[in-house]
């Protein structure tokens, strides 16, 4: 019978996220992947600025702390000059898709050999719950008081759809951390993407879909509901990109 | 020791090279392009990493990863780049990772004009990134200063896990000039730092590199280099001094400042006026002692040239010389270079003219 143990690769520590946070979840995911690549050792995890910055103190690794927005460009100089590590960096929407925009396009249209972890919370959870470039039309955060409108804030940017567009990406898929199938599946698609890279196959990113119970003003057994209703009909879980498959 | 004729921007490539950097990052600007040119191919030649970055932010991002592996890491910018680097070299100091970053200085504000100017002593000295931190910046004079400056530049980044900047302006770039190289530096694994991300000699132990710490420790840290700078002051201070044992008149210049201030410097002794110079090679730390110790019942009167309207490093001279002769300026801005005449004649005036 299967053990549910700590992951090897997180601190004997209690989850710094708030009660029912999916970050707690998408971190041991990875957590998880990586113990059973036996990569710990060799893992770097390059946390980003947002919520996930609270990794650096619960990672059991080596890890390094990026600007807001810059870990595919810290993850750059590292996978250069450490061509046999496995990298990831593991980023909120904010960082990811606003401040950090031109670092994870170009990082992945060089098609730098990292992995790229995207926690999708649909707002800003640090900060307190502003809107993010992937806040739902119509959802409220504490600057679209009244619902996020297009006619000012334009629309929820769809990363995985960016991506794919893009020639250099191996493997770019979405999750939705909402359900059990939706988390075993997660598990697969991170597991995947972590092993193309250390064949050296090239740029792999996986979105996951999460929540934010404090700053969406939910329980958490709501969150996972509001997702089923709003979130997954409009960031629609799938593999966006998959080159080795394709080949 | 190889002698050869090179233009600035290339012989400082080259003398990082020797000095053991293997990585780059950079975004093109004008008047440094030759840095990111000359390294594109040379690093891949001794096995290090090039990449051209979508921006500057990027760049020093990219720097500061590769920099956390133990490697030597250079970016190089101009004025409106280093601006953007801000953020970047602030992480750095943060997380006491040593790089180098250069910047071939233009005129400014703004996007400013593409010509050399000195316009960035401020920023350089003073506020590199937010958040209160120093770095160690040399200016050469000449291109061979620039070669042994830059070859040794990661020597201090790492002794003192903090960033190092070579600030040169656009003339000392664009130059060509004889200079003699060092040899290669063979960094082997006995250089593989304790603190850095590489597990190449084995350890077991996980490390962190951070940017952001508990507030106790991060009061600690900035204690820590708050000392560090003092210590700087003392050990690494670089400058040079010149003809001062009777002077009457000080010129205080740096970099290409300097090389036309020496001209007139040495063309006022020929006329018999008691004049000398005072050159900083470090702005920071900065050649306290040379200006507070002059003899100030001799020396009539301090003249700051740069090639920069309004000088920037005036403030740094008047605290030394603490109101005992007055200070003087002169330079020329926005790109508009200084030449022999002007100087001479603007420094004759304060002299002859008893001003
Ligand atoms: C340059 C800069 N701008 C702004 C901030 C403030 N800030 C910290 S976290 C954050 C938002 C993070 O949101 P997201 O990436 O969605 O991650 P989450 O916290 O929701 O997991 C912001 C704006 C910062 N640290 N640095």
């Amino acid at each position: 019978m299967a053990e549910y143990k700590r992951p090897q690769s997180l601190k004997p520590m209690a989850t710094p996220y708030c009660p029912g946070c999916l970050h707690a979840l998408a971190t041991r995911l990875v957590a998880d992947v990586i113990d059973e690549l036996q990569q710990s050792q060799n893992a770097i995890n390059v946390v980003s600025v947002g919520c996930s910055a609270l990794n650096l103190y619960t990672w059991k690794g080596d890890v390094i702390g990026a600007a807001h927005g810059r870990a595919p460009a810290v993850a750059t100089g590292i996978k250069r000059c450490l061509p046999d590590r496995l990298v990831f960096t593991y980023q909120g929407d904010g960082d990811l898709a606003a401040i950090g925009l031109a670092e994870i396009m170009s990082a992945a249209n060089r098609g730098e050999n990292f992995t790229v972890i995207f926690a999708n919370n649909q707002t800003y959870g640090m900060t307190g719950g502003q809107m993010a470039p992937t806040t739902l039309i119509g959802q409220k955060s504490t600057t679209t008081p009244f619902g996020r409108d297009p006619m000012t804030t334009g629309y929820p940017l769809k990363m995985c759809e960016l991506m794919a567009v893009l020639e250099a990406p191996v493997f770019v898929a979405r999750y939705a951390l909402n359900s059990p199938k939706g988390v075993m599946d997660a598990k697969k698609g991170i597991r995947k993407a972590f092993e193309l890279q250390m064949a050296g196959k090239g740029f792999t990113f996986i979105e996951l879909l999460t929540n934010c119970p404090t700053n969406w003003g939910m329980g958490p057994i709501d969150t996972l509901e509001y997702m089923n209703t709003n979130t997954i009909p409009y960031f629609k879980p799938g593999i966006y990109k998959d080159k080795e498959s394709e080949a | 020791m190889e002698k050869k004729f090179m233009k600035g921007c290339e012989a400082i490539a080259e003398a990082a090279v020797r000095g053991g950097c293997r990585f780059f990052a950079g975004y093109p600007i004008t008047p440094q392009n030759e840095i990111p040119e000359y390294l594109s191919w040379r690093l891949p030649q001794v096995g290090g990493a090039f990449v051209q970055g979508e921006s500057e932010v990027a760049s020093i991002n990219m720097v500061y990863g590769a920099a956390a592996t133990g490697k030597r890491a250079l970016t190089s910018s101009s004025g409106p780049g280093i601006s953007l680097k801000a953020e970047g070299i602030s992480y750095l100091a943060s997380a006491q990772l040593p790089a180098v970053i250069v910047n071939i200085s233009r005129g400014g504000p703004g996007l400013g004009s593409i010509q050399p100017a000195q316009s960035d002593y401020l920023q350089a000295t003073k506020a590199l990134g937010h958040g209160g931190f120093r770095a160690m910046v040399f200016a050469p004079a000449t291109l061979q200063e620039a070669v042994d400056l830059t070859y040794n530049a990661w020597e201090y980044a790492e002794r003192y896990r903090n960033p190092v900047m070579i600030l040169m302006d656009g003339c000392l770039g664009a130059i060509m000039e004889e200079v003699e190289f060092p040899e290669m530096k063979e960094l082997t694994a006995d250089n593989v730092k304790e603190w850095c991300l590489d597990r190449i000699d084995g350890r077991e132990d996980d490390h962190m590199i951070t940017p952001i710490l508990p507030e106790p420790l991060l009061e600690k840290l900035n204690i820590g280099k708050g000392m560090q700078y003092k210590m700087w002051e003392k050990l690494d201070t670089k400058v040079e001094e010149f003809m001062l044992e009777d002077a009457e008149y000080v010129v205080v210049a740096y970099g290409i400042a300097a090389r036309v201030a020496k001209e007139a410097v040495l063309r006022l002794r020929e006329e018999g006026c008691k004049i000398g110079m005072v050159r900083p090679i470090t702005l920071y730390p900065f050649p306290k002692a040379s200006l507070n110790n002059l003899d100030y019942t001799k020396v009539k009167g301090v003249i700051d040239i740069e090639m920069t309207i309004p000088a920037q490093m005036r403030e740094d001279i008047e605290l030394q010389v603490k109101d005992r002769c007055p200070v003087y300026e002169y330079g020329r801005s926005g790109g508009m270079l200084l030449d022999d005449d002007g100087v001479y004649e603007a420094i004759a005036k304060i002299v002859k003219g008893g001003e």
